[in-house]
């Protein structure tokens, strides 16, 4: 009980006298996360608004594919990543393995899934509502597309914070293809159970505030953007 | 000169959902000018025929085919919703929109929406967000964002359906004043008094077929169809 404790305060005091192992452990999480956020929303909101827009053959197989995706095993990625950046892989040549770009890689492929699906989703309802307007306006697919993602950034938003917060919070996947070198890939969820295996719980702990303070972040802006939305502000 | 998209030719156009048809068949030739008034009871197919024409609907047989190509003459037309769609945005950005697809110049655009506002009288709601217009806004906003684009044709479906009778007076001045400059007008309406007002000619519609169609006057003075009859004499029709 006094482990845990003394811990706790120790971690707190990590925080509060901003540690440069410990800031610099966080902003390599952001970093990390934040380019593989903005990467996979890139990739994941046109695309969700381009598989409500498009009818094809295979739409209802894709939208199935992409929601099994949504639940693929990090760990199994890491390791994907993993095999296809090893020397002997095939993209092996670029010396990617164990670099902030191997992590950033295993994210995107993590959490582009989520973001697509989730962008989905909510373009889904707008498009159901702007349907005929869009078509008696002649609107190319590229205008349709502009429209909803413009017309639904607050949902869209929301769905990159959601596919934030569960990439700054994976541990598996990073740990395989970042290697959890120190100042080169070590990140907060990497860094905490490396620590705890250690035995340092002050680290461990003062790391772990930090995460939980970012997903509590998170959550507060996509609960924000909400408000927004009823209040139609902008 | 530009070409001229109409006359418009129907031809044994039928529209059929799930076994079912909802429309025709249908043979019609829209002229260049006028302003047709499509009348009918509920159900009758009246929405169901404004959307064939303007190219909503899948057509199960037939045909309708305008002067000049159909992709030119899709940009040439325009249609204001029975439920007036608001895209979630101000009611600037309504009218901006159609403009900007069209790729009009910002300032242009701005101008021609703060225009289109005060004369439907939305000029003090040009920031209000569309979704929250009263319905009777909403109708005139939708109206407003399809006369913007200065269409060849526009097909109206009960356009003042939630209007009160003074903004209905402005609505029809704005129409009148449209088909006068050369747009061509086809509206739909259960309102016998406002088709007298507006009407060059008259759609009746029954059942999805075309039962009577005539010009005004000789509609209003006597109707060949005993429906026709019944429905201007205020029966109800079946
Ligand atoms: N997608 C659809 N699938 C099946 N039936 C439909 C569909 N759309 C319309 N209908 C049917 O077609 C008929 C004609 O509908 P339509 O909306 O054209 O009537 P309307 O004359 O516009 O009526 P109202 O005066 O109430 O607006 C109705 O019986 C309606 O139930
Ligand atoms: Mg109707």
């Amino acid at each position: 009980m006094g482990d845990i404790w003394e811990g706790l305060v120790a971690g707190f005091w990590l925080v509060v006298t901003l540690d440069p192992d410990l800031v610099e452990i966080t902003l390599r999480s952001l970093q990390v996360t934040v380019t593989a956020t903005v990467i996979a929303s890139l990739i994941a909101l046109p695309f969700g608004a381009w598989l409500v827009i498009r009818r094809f053959r295979h739409r209802r197989a894709t939208i199935a594919v992409l929601n099994a995706l949504m639940g693929l095993p990090p760990v199994v990625v890491g390791l994907i990543v993993y095999l296809l950046l090893s020397r002997s892989g095939p993209f092996g040549v670029f010396g990617l393995l164990f670099t902030p770009t191997a992590m950033i890689i295993a994210q995107v492929i993590i959490i582009t899934p989520l973001i697509a699906s989730i962008a989905h989703q909510s373009v889904r309802d707008i498009w159901a509502e702007y349907h005929d307007l869009l078509i008696s306006f002649s609107t190319t697919k590229r205008q349709r597309i502009a429209t909803l993602i413009w017309d639904g950034r607050r949902a869209l938003m929301t769905a990159a914070l959601a596919g934030f917060g569960r990439a700054i919070g994976e541990v598996g996947a990073i740990m395989i293809v970042g290697g959890n070198i120190d100042h080169a890939t070590r990140v907060l969820t990497t860094a905490i159970a490396l620590e705890t295996g250690k035995g340092d719980f002050a680290l461990a702990l003062g790391l772990g505030f930090v995460l939980i303070a970012l997903a509590v972040a998170v959550n507060i802006a996509i609960h924000a953007i909400g408000q927004t939305e009823s209040e139609g502000k902008w | 000169m530009v070409t001229p998209i109409l006359p418009l030719e129907v031809s044994e156009a039928v529209v059929k959902r799930r076994g079912k048809t909802l429309l025709g068949p249908v043979d019609l030739t829209v002229s260049q000018s006028g302003f047709t008034i499509v009348m009918g009871p509920n159900g009758a197919g009246k929405t169901t025929f404004l959307r064939t024409l303007h190219g909503l609907e899948r057509l199960s047989k037939g045909e309708v085919t305008w002067q000049v190509p159909l992709t030119e003459a899709r940009l040439r037309q325009a249609f204001v919703f029975q439920t007036p769609i608001m895209l979630r945005r101000s009611v600037r950005d309504n009218l901006i929109y159609p403009l900007t697809l069209r790729g009009t110049k910002k300032v242009k655009a701005r101008a021609l929406a703060e225009e289109w506002a005060l004369r439907v009288g939305l000029a003090r709601t040009l920031e209000q967000q569309a979704p929250q217009l009263s319905g009777g806004e909403k109708q005139k906003l939708a109206l407003a964002r399809a006369l913007i684009l200065e269409p060849d044709i526009i097909f109206l479906d009960e356009p003042c359906a939630n209007l009160d009778g003074r903004a209905m007076r402005e609505i029809e001045t704005i129409l009148l004043d449209a088909c006068a400059a050369g747009t061509r007008i086809i509206m739909a309406t259960h309102d016998i008094g406002q088709a007298k007002r507006l009407a060059t000619d008259v759609v009746f519609l029954m059942h999805g077929h075309i039962i009577e169609n005539s010009p005004a006057q000789d509609f209003f003075a006597g109707p060949k169809t005993p429906q026709a009859a019944a429905l201007l004499q205020g029966d109800i029709v079946e």
